[in-house]
């Protein structure tokens, strides 16, 4: 029975998590947008225009479910379930501290990618079911992107594992950080095990796992559609893309999945290379910062923490770069970052034999 | 080829991301200079441009291209705004008098009741030429421009003052002078 609740209860608190940090992230990219092009933002609703994004939620919950008529009834309304879960399954095996993560299976790496790949099911499914023509196009360039960058993704993370040699997210935090079971190198050659911090996260364990997760963060702004690769979408030619027929709360769903997606692939690339819940305070001499600053309430803390930067520089980017052309998308992804993370695979494979062992 | 393009887009995606983030924290600061007129008004625009119009307010010339006003007193109804009009926006009657009104404030003498001067704001464009024909300079643009309302009627500004029973009254005033200069002509 108490394992029941806990099934319940978990879902539950992700899912409250996911729609706070949805309604927080959207005032945030508006904000951050309208101060990167010398605006203000929101300002009307609320102080600053804090309740802007409540308020826009209110309004969505109360809008009349429209089908167009010649949709396809049953694909439409079941599109954003598809997407939405696709996305929100894929929390379950994310480590937020020191095993405190909803399930610790031995394939979380695998999972993750297995079950985020459904949601390029899902677009199709919108796009198609909408039956209309722009809604189709946008779910097309969305399946050959995602389908395409799937593999630079699945190739850095490869590259990753080779280091850690497990699949389990929590194993490879725990990877990262003072209570590693094995012996941690900076770049290699400087034992950090008992000093963590900054200096134990994967990124900084071989020097190519630097370029290996610019690889992943790339490909995975690719994944989640965002800007500058957001041609799915593309508001000026698309109209919407494949979200174009949708309206009120089936909108939202779509919505809550795109930022979900984006606070998934962050705290992603914060699990493998970025530390995952460990802190990036080394331990110095006396000064035992990293033993100070690790424990339940700390790694979520730090895991929060690290995440939401990293979803502050997908939005920084959103709003610099201009959006790739459909065939610049293409060229990128096959003949830059898949050579490139072929290379750094190798490398990975070379370090693993020769400098780790 | 690939790897130069690579290293260029990558180089520039950088500079594009080093100007945005100047401008993000740059945006803890509004322009300090709204008015135009002012001294150093071009080296005061950093930061952020909005202007939160309703609360905040752009200064602008008392006499600037807006909203249109007349001063009826000063009118002659010598009907030259409305044959400038570009879009015959402006509609005047006028009721002629048998003998003289008044003078305006510039001293030029005025013959003729404006019992209509009714301007069409939903039409007008804002083009001035009416205020450069106008020979008292009676009809004048001011620093009005935020007039919204829900019925398009009350776009059309009326001007002229006299109450229909005047206009009644001018117009038959007019008839009998003119009667009575037929039946003076007839005279032998």
């Amino acid at each position: 029975m108490a394992d029941l609740i806990v099934h319940i209860v978990v879902p539950i608190a992700i899912f409250t998590f996911i729609a706070a940090f949805t309604l927080f992230a959207v005032y945030a990219e508006r904000k951050i947008a309208g101060f990167v092009q010398d605006r203000l933002g929101p300002m009307e609703t609320g102080k600053y225009g804090l309740v802007q994004t409540i308020a826009d939620i209110l309004k969505l919950l109360q809008k009349e479910f429209i089908t167009p008529s010649a949709a396809d009834k049953i694909l439409f309304s079941i599109a954003p379930v598809v997407i939405f879960g696709a996305v929100f399954v894929g929390f379950s095996v994310i480590p937020w501290a020191p095993d405190f993560i909803p399930a610790n299976t031995h394939t979380g790496l695998f999972f993750i990618m297995a079950v985020v790949s459904i949601d390029a099911i899902g677009i199709l499914m919108a796009g198609w079911g909408s039956n209309n023509k722009y809604a189709l196009l946008g779910s097309v360039r969305a399946i050959a992107q995602m389908v395409s960058y799937e593999i630079p993704v699945g190739l850095s993370l490869i590259a990753a594992v080779m280091i850690t040699q497990t699949l389990n997210l929590n194993d490879i935090a725990y990877l990262q950080g003072i209570n590693s079971p094995e012996n941690i190198y900076f770049m290699g050659f400087w034992d950090v095990t008992h000093i963590g911090g900054i200096f134990a996260w994967h990124i900084f364990q071989a020097p190519h796992l630097l370029v290996v997760y610019v690889i992943f963060f790339i490909a995975s702004l690719a994944e989640c559609n965002r800007a500058p690769f957001d041609i799915p979408e593309a508001e000026s030619e698309l109209i919407g893309g494949f979200h174009t027929e949708y309206g009120g709360i089936k909108f939202a769903f779509l919505f809550l999945a795109e930022y979900a997606m984006m606070f998934l692939v962050a705290i992603l690339g914060v699990v493998l290379f970025l530390g995952a819940w460990n802190t990036p305070l080394p331990n110095i001499g006396s000064l035992r910062l990293a033993d100070w600053t690790t424990g339940l309430g700390w790694g979520i803390t730090w895991t929060i923490l690290k995440s939401f930067t990293i979803v502050g520089i997908q939005m920084w980017i959103r709003w610099t770069l201009p959006r790739f052309r459909a065939d610049q998308l293409m060229t990128l992804c096959w003949k830059v970052l898949i050579p490139l993370a072929f290379v750094c695979l190798a490398i990975s494979g070379l370090w693993r034999i020769m400098v780790m062992l | 080829m690939v790897i130069k393009t690579t290293i260029q887009g990558f180089l520039t995606a950088v500079k594009g991301l080093f100007l945005t983030v100047r401008h993000l924290f740059g945006a803890r600061k509004s322009r300090a200079s709204l008015d135009i007129r002012d001294e150093d008004y071009f080296t005061q625009q950093n930061g952020v441009t909005t202007v939160q119009y309703p609360k905040q307010k752009m200064p602008i010339p008392e006499v600037a291209r807006y909203q249109l006003d007349v001063e009826i007193d000063d009118c002659i109804v010598c009907d030259l705004c409305a044959k400038a009009c570009p879009v015959d926006c402006i509609d005047i009657q006028a009721i002629k008098s048998p003998e003289v009104i008044g003078k305006t404030s510039d001293g030029s003498v005025k013959r003729l009741y404006p019992a209509k001067f009714d301007i069409d704001m939903a039409k007008c464009m804002y083009c001035g030429l009416c205020t450069v024909v106008c020979p008292t300079e009676c009809i004048t643009m001011t620093n009005q421009y935020d007039r919204s309302t829900q019925q398009l009627a009350d776009l059309i500004y009326g001007f002229s003052e006299m109450s229909d029973h005047e206009v009644q009254q001018r117009k038959e005033e007019w008839t009998k002078f003119q009667a009575e200069k037929e039946a003076a002509k007839k005279k032998p």
